[in-house]
Parts: C-alpha cells; structure tokens; sequence
C-alpha cells in the first residue's frame, strides 16, 4: 500500500531512525537536493546549543539526495531542531532578500541622481 | 587587525601563509569557544549583515555581502548557476537541413543561444504535457543560400557572391503560440543577433522549428542564467613593520597595482598599503627572504565580494534575488512537507 502510493507521489523527505534509538537521534532523507541547501542547512543547525551533531553526506553522485544527520543532547527531538534549522535559514533569506532589494534600489536612485 | 594567532584572528581571518592556508573552515559553533555565545541570534546577524553594490549595469553586477557565512554565500552561488530557471530551446523539428553542419549539431547550438524571454512567465513542461502557451515559446528559422545576381565577376568574397550565406541568430522568428501574440507584449527574441550559427552556400537551406521550454542548469549548462557567478573574500594585507626605501619599492611590486603606494616622509620612501581589495594574492612576496615576515596576508571571513555576470536573460540584480528566493522555496518545501509527516 505504502509502495503505491509512493509511486504516484515522489517523495521528497523520508526520517529515517535507527532501532532503539530516541527522538534525538534522526536521519533524514531530502531527495533532490545537493550541497546547495545540505552545507547551509548544517551551518544554521549546528548553530544551536542543543545540537550535538549535524552533518550530511551525499549518498552516490548518480543518486541525487542526501543523507542528513541530526543528534541532540537530548532535550529536544531531533525533527525539532531540523525545523528550527529549515526556519531559521528561511530568515535569512527573507532578510538577505529584502537588505538585497534595498541596497539596488538605492544603487539605482544615486546613480539616476549623477546621471542628471 | 587581530593579533596574529590570537582567537579572534582563528575566528574571523582565513590566513594565508608561506606553506598553505590557516583557519579555512568555520569555526564559531556554540561549544567550541569559552566566552563567546555563538549560538544563533537573529538580531545580531540582521545588525551586522550589509550589502553594499559596487557596480551595476544591464549585464555585470559586483557587490560586497558581509556578515554572512560561506554555507549560506554558497547557496546562492551554486542556485544562480544551476537552479535559477530560464528559457532555451529544447525540442528542433528539423524539416530540412542540407547545410554542413549536422543536424545533431546544429540543434545542439541552437540550444546554447541565449532567449530573451523572463522565464517567470511561464511554467515548466513535464513529459506528457502538450505544448501549449504557457510551456512552450516556438521559434522558426527558415533561410536558403543563393548567389548575388549583382556580385561582381572577378569577386571572390563570399560576403558579396553569396545572399544568406550566414545563418544568425537574428533569423530565428518568433511563432506565436495560441493566445501569447495578443496575451504578451514581450517581444521574444535571442539575447544577441549576431551569434554565428551555420554558414551556407548556394542551394543549401535550414528549416526548423524549435521549442523552448522553462529549465534550470543542474539539468543542462544552456539553461543556466549566468556567463559566471564567483564569489571572494576580501583581502587583508597588513604591514608588520615599517618599509622603506628599496625594500618599499620591492615590497610595491610584490602585489597587484594599487595595493601598495609609495609616500615621501622626511626624504624617505615608506610603503603604505593604499587598497588590499586590488590584490589578488600572486604570493609573490613568500619568494623575498627579507620581506615575507614583514607582512600579514589574510582574508576576511565572513566579507564576500560577488560578482555576477548575466547572459543577457534577466538583468543581474533579478538573478540574484531570484536565487534568493529559490533557497526560501526549497526551506519552504521541507517545512510543509515536515508539518505533513507529522500530522499523519
């Protein structure tokens, strides 16, 4: 039943825990994805305090996803703190983007400005 | 500058020594130094994040992107280069081609050639869907060589023998699809006219149409949106010690041109470092016995200076924001897909 339906929709992230192991302990499997969000994805887990680990590896270069790893000291469940991750690189975008938006803007107007 | 060897230095300077390059990797995680809390703070990284444009025109942009960390500059160089979509011809209906060049290769360099059309405008195909106006831009180039009645007898010019006798890219006509001629008031064309694409004689002649279509350049290179996107960190040279007179002059040549300036104090030659920017970091100066351990060469950690080169698609500045915006939509994917999995 699982098969078929994952067949029909592809799958995008899959948890993978290990037998025994706590919530702090997770595996995650982001298909489609590279270095390109895994790197920034670990630097803004690795930032938190209850994160004891986090590192991600790319499984075979002919499969495109990537293994991502997160253990916490135990405090926090791990799919936690790869939310926590996930929203806080959501803003810094949000602020690189609007910082971004501004500074062209403003590049724009001085150099109209000259330019008369 | 921070003292060499010292903490700070090991946190914010990459540095560039005789025999390789210290500090290279991140290190400023919670745990790994004692009196600093580097946990992740939201007002502190909106306070100390800048951008500053450096220059900007329809095709080039430079700008500085400090208090940020590689993981993240990364992302966005690699997402302009292979994740911000475009338009490019996908599909070549070769109706007749009896030009040299063949047909695999021709349709493989009517691929490369660069379509001025902004890719938000439409949606991706995927293999089963049809055609229609909002997948799909159509192009036709429909040309045949001929001989100038006109030329002259004893011409051997080519240019003047022969009419159409070089294929551009200013031959590829726009068809309209369905409803896009009245819906769009772009005007879809290729970034360049003048881009070489075959070269004919007389009798020769190359009808085909070509469907463009939206993709992204991890899929293929010709769908990516930049010439080229880099990144570098802004150099730091400093002066350990007083230089002057002929050392200064040697110490000069050492670097780039600008970086390092030569003033006139008391009669004395002293060397000044005027703009570490310029330089590019030759290591020139490990080859002086005498001056290697005068300076310190280091970078900045966390100061990027970007430079991003459009093909001509959408203007830089877009491209970059666009790459922003894809990093927010793939946080955003995971994000949803995370409250999915977690309801069922």
């Amino acid at each position: 039943m699982g098969d078929e339906e994952e067949k029909q929709q592809p799958r995008v992230l899959q948890m993978v825990r290990a037998e025994g192991s706590d919530k702090s302990c997770v595996t995650f499997v982001l298909h489609n994805e590279d270095h390109t969000l895994g790197n920034s994805l670990r630097y803004m887990i690795m930032k938190n305090p209850e994160v004891e680990f986090c590192g991600y590896s790319i499984t075979h270069p002919s499969e495109s996803k990537i293994n991502f790893r997160v253990q916490t000291r135990g405090g926090l469940p791990a799919v936690e703190a790869f939310q926590k991750g996930l929203e806080d690189l959501m803003g810094v975008c949000q602020h690189v983007l609007s910082t971004f938006k501004a500074s062209v803007e403003e590049y724009k107007t001085k150099n109209d400005e000259t330019m008369e | 500058m921070a003292a060499p060897g010292s903490v700070e230095e090991m946190r914010n300077r990459v540095v560039l020594g005789e025999f390789g390059v210290r500090n290279v990797h991140t290190t400023d995680f919670p745990g790994n130094y004692s009196g600093y809390n580097d946990a992740w703070d939201k007002q502190r990284f909106e306070k100390n994040f800048k951008v500053d444009m450096i220059h900007m025109d329809e095709s080039t942009l430079e700008f500085d992107m400090v208090g940020i960390d590689a993981a993240i500059a990364n992302a966005f160089r690699r997402i302009l280069l292979a994740e911000v979509p475009t338009m490019a011809v996908e599909k070549v209906f070769v109706y007749n081609n009896t030009s040299i060049v063949q047909d695999e290769i021709l349709a493989h360099r009517l691929g490369l050639i660069p379509i001025c059309a902004d890719p938000r405008l439409f949606e991706y195909k995927s293999e089963e869907d049809e055609c229609d106006e909002i997948n799909t831009l159509q192009f036709q180039l429909k040309i045949k060589c001929s001989r100038n009645p006109q030329a002259a007898r004893e011409s051997s010019d080519p240019n003047e023998l022969y009419i159409n006798h070089k294929v551009y890219s200013k031959h590829m006509e726009w068809v309209p699809l369905g409803s896009q001629a009245d819906n769009m008031n772009a005007n879809f064309r290729p970034v360049h006219d003048d881009i070489l694409i075959a070269q004919l004689r007389p009798g020769q002649e190359i009808d085909v149409l070509m469907h463009c279509v939206k993709g992204i350049g991890k899929d293929h290179a010709k769908f990516s949106p930049v010439a080229t996107a880099s990144y570098r960190l802004l150099p730091e040279i400093t002066l350990l010690q007083p230089v002057e007179g002929e050392a200064a002059e040697r110490l000069k040549k050492c670097f780039s041109s600008g970086v390092i300036e030569i003033e006139e104090i008391k009669g004395k030659k002293v060397a000044r470092v005027a703009n570490a920017r310029l330089d590019t970091f030759s290591r020139e100066i490990f080859r002086h016995d005498d001056l290697k351990n005068l300076v310190h060469l280091a970078r900045v950690r966390d100061h990027y200076i970007f430079s991003v080169e459009s093909t001509g698609i959408l203007p830089p500045d877009v491209l970059v924001s666009e790459a922003i915006k894809v990093l927010m939509g793939k946080c955003q994917r995971f994000l949803e897909e995370l409250k999915s999995i977690q309801k069922k």
